[in-house]
């Protein structure tokens, strides 16, 4: 485990470097990621301006959630985001190199690329967190401050599974890649809101199913300290590490078992 | 217009349509992600509603209408990334493209009108179809509004392509076009109203975004379809759409020509 991470930090070192030698480009790129992804505050911002308030939530609550869901999902992008190319890389047959090398699949399809690039979006993510906590009225105490720690880490843990689980549909069809976004890019846009504003169905399926709702909505609550207008148990303010533990634990089920079938089916 | 240059656009048009036909899952995984993202948008507009019955002109039932036209349109505007020209510049395909005794820009533009064709009858209709079975939404009263939507659309696409020419031909002179054209696509997903309606915007920002060929892709289409635009409007808005489809293209033609001579030039 230790000697998969010292191979991954050489990996992603090697790739790092080299981005970092085309300086123009890099800071480009940089800039037009951080602008794409700092739209969807922009949306945030422009709807406040007609409403003072959304589902009761302020501006400064709203962007609480959009930060923490942006900061999580933008360090687990940087990690693995290109696995929305996995399904080109089971077309063009380079998964099978992968397959014979003697290392765990999953370690070497992670750090075979590194685009630091998306650092643009955790930028912006962090700025609107230093907007939100200016304005958000909060209580701190150390078990709140402890929260968004563990909301961040929990987040991005979530992303991390619903992304490595969705990415194996690659195995299965030849361009589903797409429907996985639903899920990861979808999810990050959903999180950035009130789960509340959502329909019955899709609260529920946030809550059970894909567990979204535990990614920002409820440690915020608690954070917050608001009352759940939707009736869910206080309980489950406390619950995003055990929903991202078990989350992890089923995409990792689900890749292994992915692998193996298409190991054996020899292609 | 010969008559085989028309045709030759039509079997052009013919291949673009073909092209993205031939990935159903990759149509399938559209589908599935703008009807999604349709629900999503459409429920956090309707929170806006909570408080007021009218934004910008438009009640709840005007604002889901726009969510899931827009995103019933989005693969045939395509508003999002387009990089097939910017590729084939960075892979030096483009030279044999140049080679051929056809118009690289009219060449395109066939092309994409065949694929946006494809895309609003596989990812148009059926997003739009499974929001109007969730959702009430308002369509046009008057019969001729369907005629206008049409003529707008296609407009869109036009305006859209030549915007989209533009940002790749920047692969000409730039070793990383994609910066730019990830900042150029900012640019337009905001302005031409996909992310949120122009008349939601405060006012000094839309007149910026009324200013910009943007609101054009998305924002003037809607508004014909949601009867916004009335009567002599509709001209109005449909003259807009054509100039800025002549300028953007009118700028690419310039921005082609700029780039073939810098090409032969260095004996490429």
């Amino acid at each position: 485990m230790v000697d998969g991470l010292a191979l991954y930090a050489r990996l992603v070192g090697a790739q790092v470097r080299s981005q970092l030698q085309y300086r123009v480009s890099f800071a480009l790129d940089l800039t037009g990621m951080f602008l794409i992804s700092f739209l969807d505050f922009v949306a945030v911002l422009i709807l406040f301006e007609n409403v003072p308030t959304l589902d009761g939530w302020t501006l400064h609550e709203v962007a609480f959630l959009y930060a923490s869901t942006c900061i999580s999902f933008a360090l687990v992008d940087l990690v693995i985001g290109h696995l929305d190319l996995f399904p080109r890389m089971i077309r063009e047959g380079t998964f099978d190199l992968v397959l014979v090398r003697p290392r765990g699949t999953l370690l070497q399809v992670i750090a075979s690329d590194f685009a630091l690039r998306r650092l643009g979006k955790a930028l912006q993510g962090a700025l609107v967190f230093a907007f939100a906590l200016s304005g958000i009225d909060v209580d701190w105490n150390p078990g709140r401050v402890a929260m968004v720690g563990v909301m961040l880490v929990a987040g991005a843990l979530i992303f991390a599974a619903v992304w490595i689980a969705g990415a194996t549909i690659a195995f299965w069809t030849v361009d589903g890649g797409e429907f996985t976004n639903a899920f990861t890019y979808g999810g990050n846009f959903l999180t950035q809101y009130p789960i509340s504003i959502y329909g019955e169905w899709l609260r529920r399926f946030l809550a059970f199913v894909v567990p979204m709702a535990f990614v920002c909505y409820f440690p915020a609550l608690y954070v917050l300290d608001r009352p759940d207008p939707l009736g869910f148990p206080r309980a489950f303010q406390f619950a995003s590490p055990l929903v991202a533990l078990a989350a992890a634990v089923v995409a990792g089920f689900v890749w292994s078992f992915a692998v193996r079938r298409y190991r054996s089916v020899g292609s | 217009m010969r008559p085989s240059a028309l045709r030759l656009d039509w079997e052009i048009a013919r291949r673009g349509f073909g092209r993205y036909a031939a990935y159903p899952a990759a149509t399938f995984a559209g589908i599935w992600t703008n009807t999604i993202f349709g629900f999503l948008q459409a429920y956090i507009l309707l929170a806006l509603y909570e408080s007021r019955t009218d934004i910008g002109g438009y009640d709840p039932t005007d604002a889901v209408t726009y969510v899931w036209f827009a995103q019933a349109m989005l693969a045939t505007v395509y508003v999002f990334g387009w990089f097939e020209v910017a590729l084939r510049i960075r892979s030096g395909d483009v030279a044999a493209d140049l080679a051929r005794p056809l118009d690289p820009l009219r060449y395109w533009l066939a092309f994409d009108l065949g694929r946006a064709l494809y895309h609003f009858v596989f990812r148009g209709i059926p997003p739009f179809v499974v929001g109007m079975l969730a959702f009430d939404l308002r369509l046009p009263e008057d019969p001729a509004t369907w005629l206008w939507v049409a003529v707008s659309l296609v407009l869109a696409v036009v305006v859209s392509f030549g915007y989209r020419f533009l940002y790749n031909l920047a692969a000409f002179w730039l070793l990383d076009y994609r910066g730019i054209g990830i900042i150029a696509i900012t640019a337009a997903l905001l302005f031409s109203g996909f992310i949120v309606p122009l008349p939601f915007f405060p006012d000094w920002l839309e007149a910026v975004a009324r200013v910009l060929p943007f609101a054009a892709m998305v924002q003037i289409p809607v508004d014909v379809f949601l009867e916004q635009a009335v009567g002599a409007e509709i001209a109005a808005a449909l003259l807009l759409q054509a100039l800025w489809a002549a300028i953007l293209l009118g700028l690419a033609r310039l921005a082609l020509g700029s780039a073939i001579r810098r090409v032969v030039i260095q004996g490429g």
